[in-house]
């Protein structure tokens, strides 16, 4: 996209699932790209496929066919010890955060996992690493102490952010990471996310069904129907002029207060 | 005059030490769709469960709930219906569909099986199911969310009560599934003349068909008024941000056209 060197891009996904004795095609030969520090928004209806999409990014589930090219590497060759390296420059935040962590673990712990993992600090180096973290999601010091059960809804999925912040990746994919939230806290979460991404100019991947939310967020909409990308473009463009039936029928289910 | 179907009074509900609502007065009007609007720990479900009789043991309930229409104490499943944001436990995964709803049929309007399978068979079609004839002889898992929330509110409905509670009835489903539901809803209720008590924490689905919208927050009411009036001029701080929080596609976005 306008002569910027993509972060990551992905070409030809295809993946099918069996189901009932017949096969499920959950991706058709899905395209695209994306730029450092852009956010590409991935909305579709239930079944279209972004989630299938989200997932092989990660490399939690492996496509049938296609290529993924992430900072220059064939992402989907990687293994073994180059793997667990590149898993730490592509993060993840689910619609969930309690299904996400360890139920019994600290917030503090839920962060040093990450740090001890994929970081070279020792304890003290992680435990202001942690400290730095929390000021960066906006939440107290004082909540390191506490149990993820402990918390609110929109205070663990600031963990989640600062956890997927830890390892300083280039990209993380966001997964309906604000569709559980409560409306009051879920404008405080997108903002925490735009101000990241001009902080540190990471790219987000932010899949949702809500086409509102992520007009909000994202700089490029591409729009998912039945495993295929049936329309991507600057996200103003999409919202005032959609192409696609899906796209249009997107739009005109965002519920509108009527004053 | 408008008439009450029912007149909540000083209703009050504690779990163990936690309360979950307090000095609730409230009508539902005879007719009307009245929205409750609130986020996590409003007390909002609540409200419903009391409004249904559905209140669990443990719950300590005080204050009263009077239903002048009836002249009794309502029957759940006949006189009022209930919508589930998850339709799927609502079901029994082992008898086909037909036999659950046409159950309900026999059961509260006195009809024998053949009866009430042609009335169960008339429900699928009301709430547009494709495929009525087979969706009879079908188990609840061999259909979509979407569609299995059509089957619960042909359950719903099928007794003809006079208030029908949906509970987040589509917040598990996508944007374009809600708006189909949404709009099914609204015709069955104008068809029927039920009553329609909606619960929801998004305040602009209940803007596009609510008449009076009653806003809850720590378990009590913040204001409640014609959906009108209380959209365009909240009285209460809390019902002015609930109203600034909302995303639709005229918000400003947060970012601009590309990343810097």
């Amino acid at each position: 996209m306008m002569g910027m060197t993509p972060l990551l891009v992905a070409a030809d996904l295809s993946k099918t699932f069996a189901k009932g004795g017949g096969r499920v095609v959950a991706l058709d030969h899905a395209s695209f790209d994306i730029a450092a520090g852009e956010t590409l928004g991935l909305v579709g209806p239930s079944g279209s496929g972004k989630s299938t999409l989200a997932r092989i990014l990660l490399r939690l589930i492996e496509p049938d066919g296609g290529s993924v090219r992430f900072a220059g590497v064939d992402l989907l060759a990687l293994k073994g010890a180059r793997l667990r390296a590149m898993r730490a420059r592509i993060q993840m935040v689910f619609q969930e955060p309690l299904a996400a962590f360890n139920p019994r673990a600290t917030v503090a712990g839920a962060l040093d996992d990450p740090l001890r993992i994929h970081g070279r600090m020792d304890r003290h180096g992680r435990k202001t690493a942690i400290a730095g973290l929390l000021e960066r999601v906006g939440l107290d010091a004082s909540l390191a102490g506490r149990a993820i059960h402990e918390i609110s809804g929109g205070q663990r999925q600031r963990v989640a952010v600062a956890r997927a912040l830890a390892t300083k990746p280039d990209l993380i994919v966001l997964d309906e990471a604000v569709s559980a939230l409560d409306m009051s806290v879920r404008g405080q979460v997108l903002q925490l996310l735009v101000d990241l991404q001009r902080e540190d100019g990471i790219a987000y991947i932010f899949v949702s069904h809500d086409l509102a939310v992520v007009r909000a967020v994202a700089h490029r909409i591409a729009i998912m129907e039945a495993g295929r990308i049936v329309e991507i473009g600057p996200a103003q463009e999409v919202i005032e002029n959609p192409r696609s039936a899906t796209g249009k029928a997107l739009i005109s289910a965002v519920p509108r207060l009527r004053l | 005059m408008t008439e009450i179907l029912a007149s909540i009074r000083d209703l009050g509900v504690r779990y163990d030490d936690a309360m979950a609502l307090a000095g609730i007065d409230l009508d539902i009007l005879l007719g009307e769709r009245l929205a409750i609007i609130g986020e996590s720990g409003s007390g909002k479900s609540t409200l419903a469960l009391a409004v249904a009789g559905l209140l669990p043991d443990e719950a300590a309930c005080t204050g009263k709930i009077k239903w002048p229409r009836l002249g009794h104490a309502p029957q759940p499943g006949r006189d009022i219906g209930f919508l589930f944001q998850d339709a799927g436990p609502s079901f029994n995964p082992v008898l086909t569909i037909g036999e659950q709803i046409a159950e309900v049929a026999r059961h509260h309007l006195e009809l024998g099986w053949g009866e009430a399978y042609e009335y169960t068979l008339h429900l699928l079609e009301r709430v547009r199911m494709p495929e009525p004839h087979r969706a009879l002889h079908a188990y609840p898992h061999q259909f979509s969310g979407g569609q299995r929330q059509r089957l619960a509110i042909a359950a719903a409905i099928a007794a003809r009560p006079r208030l029908l509670i949906a509970d987040e009835p589509t917040s598990a489903l996508d944007t374009v599934v809600q708006a189909q539901i949404i709009g099914l809803l609204d015709g069955l209720i104008r068809e029927a003349g039920m009553t329609l008590l909606f619960i929801t924490h998004d305040i602009a689905l209940a803007s596009g068909f609510a008449d009076r919208i009653a806003v809850f927050h720590d378990g009590r009411i913040v204001e409640a008024g014609n959906a009108s009036r209380v959209l365009a001029r909240p009285q209460a701080g809390y019902t002015a941000r609930l109203l600034a929080s909302h995303i639709d596609l005229d918000t400003p976005p947060l970012v601009s056209g590309y990343p810097a």
